[in-house]
């Protein structure tokens, strides 16, 4: 058996590997040596979350701190990546993708096709994403749909540590700009990872949890409050698949459409906000490919179309709950239904 | 006839770069009348009468060195090496085009000559020169970054905080504004606070040069100092090039925001083409039948890429799905 690590520690081990593995992969951002210049330690942060915490002492000046910049440093990794670097830059919280968001969909994503597919951009932006630290509105965002949206972009959103270590080590060998969110409530979750390197290649949902009721799709933190939600239903004698998405450009739509033609029902389930959000866009799939399988119709289940509110009482009610998870289903297969 | 060469380059550079500078007029005038008829699709913006700052800075670069461009980008494009055939092709938005067609006059690029791109975003090529420098340093390879804006690009912050970036991180960047006077249609003398880029370069802890960017000479030398520079380690460098445009904005610009009789007064008295040849030639090292040699290989060149424009295909609707990905 595995050793069981966090996912702060799996992305921190999938780092080192790869900067092991290939010299051309180089790390920058505000903070991640956390200390450069300093009358103190040099390395005093490793991140603001302390998640690149060690690798300086490994790897010295390939990671680099940079001044508060975002347009800068984040164009100056797509920039090196275009010329022969891998480089992994890390932008605290996805929410101030807005400050450098041209570099990203105006020049990495569209590098390869504005010049004919003669470029390759190799580029992972890392960024903490969403709600549940009663940050507020401005760090606390789930933006995957802004990103998804983007032809060139790849966007991946793990919900655990074997998930995260497989899918990084794959975000920095992948030739393409690759946008890789971190649920910052996950950071401590610890799941079973193999020492050892191994790459999770890229469209794969993960079926977390078989069943024949319902088919719930979702991925990030959202994943485990599903699992619970099914987890009740179960006693109820509702059995629900539950698909983890995983990564979101490319996404799996086969698994997702081979299992509601198998259950018949879908629920989507999406911190993001709701207007051309993920679940939106699995429903439009599903809607369009499989309507024929459908026995009910699909259900959303989201945050709430308002910014991400500070008070814990209001924050707790913003993320969708497994409670809400699992009263979505029930409405789904009908509220009454009793075991098949 | 010559003897003496008082120039830093020799006769063969001379006329290099009177080829460059003559190559680039002879493509923007053709475009102009081109895409006065209708034959050439979307925007395009004319680099004519900045040429001198194009050659004298790109004479100093190789294939190792990048630039990052502007939506006024043909006259990079060409110094840098850049095909003129398949520039005008995709400029045509033909298959042949040096992006085959997907990319237009606002982002023609050729990595392989260190071209990163012309860029439709003003500005945005800064940060990703401050790359193109950080991967010089951290591989070795003693290759330079450098960016080009124009004076109303100079008052982005992806232009301003690329400056600190590189003076922070001691890249071989250098960031030439080319200053001719106008953001479009807004004077830089009121867009701009300061009086001097040099003053702005200090004010980020960078070196600046002004030079009179009409007079290729002056261009070469000032680039050469800052190239050679950032080559050794000694750190980025800011240069501006005074100069002045030929053309509006955009093709079809009415330019009425001009001083009556403005535009002919440059083109007979700032002509930088005119400058060099008068200097060169008073020189007496290139004579008046090798420039005009020169002039009509040039003017066949973009005849014959007109041509070969027209003649060639479209890109096939199967290219509109391809090249978005690597591998998806």
């Amino acid at each position: 058996m595995a050793r069981k690590i966090s996912m702060k520690d799996a992305i921190n081990e999938a780092i080192d590997q790869e900067m092991r593995r290939d010299p051309t992969v180089i790390v920058m951002g505000e903070d991640i040596v956390g200390g450069t210049g300093s009358p103190g330690e040099t390395d005093a942060w490793g991140g603001v979350l302390g998640v690149t915490k060690g690798l300086f002492a490994k790897h010295g000046d390939r990671l680099m701190d940079t001044p508060l910049s975002e347009s800068a440093y984040i164009g100056a990794a797509i920039g090196a990546a275009t010329c022969g670097l891998r480089p992994i830059a890390e932008l605290m919280f996805v929410d101030f993708m807005g400050v450098c968001l041209d570099q990203i969909y105006n020049q990495a994503a569209k590098f390869r096709y504005m010049f004919g597919g003669k470029a390759e951009t190799p580029v992972v932006i890392r960024a903490m994403c969403g709600a549940g630290f009663r940050a507020a509105a401005q760090h606390s965002q789930m933006l995957t749909p802004i990103f998804t949206h983007i032809p060139g972009l790849k966007v991946v959103c793990p919900s655990n540590a074997y998930d995260c270590k497989g899918l990084l080590i794959q975000s920095i060998r992948d030739n393409d700009p690759v946008i890789f969110l971190e649920h910052k409530n996950l950071y401590g979750h610890e799941s079973e990872v193999p020492e050892e390197s191994y790459a999770i290649p890229f469209g794969e949902a993960n079926i977390v949890r078989d069943g024949k009721h319902a088919t719930i799709v979702t991925y990030g933190q959202t994943v485990h409050r599903s699992v619970d939600a099914a987890n009740a239903l179960a006693k109820e004698a509702i059995e629900c698949e539950v698909i983890d998405l995983r990564t979101l450009s490319p996404v799996d739509m086969d698994t997702v459409i081979e299992s509601v033609e198998k259950t018949g029902r879908l629920i989507c389930v999406d911190e993001a906000n709701p207007r051309c959000s993920i679940a939106s866009d699995i429903s439009a799939t599903v809607a369009q490919e499989a309507f024929g399988a459908l026995k009910a119709p699909i259900r959303m289940v989201t945050a709430p179309h308002t910014p991400v509110p500070f008070s814990p009482a209001l924050e707790d009610i913003y993320v969708p709950t497994a409670n809400a998870i699992a009263e979505a289903v029930r409405k789904t297969v009908g509220g009454t239904r009793k075991a098949a | 006839m010559m003897s003496n060469n008082p120039f830093p380059l020799s006769k063969e550079k001379l006329l290099e770069a009177y080829r460059t500078m003559r190559t680039i007029r002879e493509f923007e005038e053709r475009l102009h009348v081109d895409f006065a008829r209708g034959d050439i699709p979307g925007f395009v913006h004319l680099y004519a009468g900045e040429e001198a700052s194009a050659a004298g800075i790109m004479m100093h670069l190789n294939d190792n060195d990048r630039i990052a461009s502007t939506h006024r980008g043909h006259g990079h494009c060409i110094a840098k090496g850049v095909d003129v055939k398949e520039m005008m092709a995709e400029i045509y938005g033909k298959s042949t085009g040096a992006c085959r067609g997907k990319g237009g006059s606002m982002h023609i690029a050729d990595l392989s000559k260190g071209m990163m791109g012309a860029n439709g975003i003003l500005g945005a090529g800064a940060p990703l020169i401050c790359g193109a420098a950080l991967a010089a340093q951290k591989l070795g390879h003693g290759g330079v970054g450098i960016s080009f804006v124009g004076d109303g690009a100079s008052n982005q912050g992806t232009f301003l905080e690329s400056l600190n970036l590189a003076a922070v991180w001691n890249l071989p960047a250098i960031f030439v504004v080319e200053n001719n006077g106008y953001a479009e249609s807004t004077s830089v003398d009121w867009a701009v606070a300061v009086d001097s880029y040099v003053d702005r370069a200090s004010g980020f802890g960078l070196p600046g040069i002004t030079v009179d960017g009409t007079d290729f000479f002056a261009v070469y030398e000032a680039a050469g100092e800052v190239i050679k520079r950032a080559r050794e380690g000694g750190g980025p460098s800011l240069l501006e090039c005074k100069m002045v445009r030929f053309h509006g904005h955009f093709e079809g610009d009415a330019q009425t925001y001009r001083g009556k009789g403005e535009l002919e007064d440059i083109r007979a008295n700032k002509d930088c083409i005119k400058f060099f040849q008068a200097r060169v030639r008073e020189a007496g090292v290139i004579s008046t039948s090798e420039f005009e040699a020169i002039d009509k290989e040039v003017a066949r060149l973009i005849e014959e890429a007109v041509a070969e424009a027209k003649a060639a295909s479209l890109p096939s609707a199967k290219e509109l799905l391809t090249d978005v990905y690597v591998a998806y």
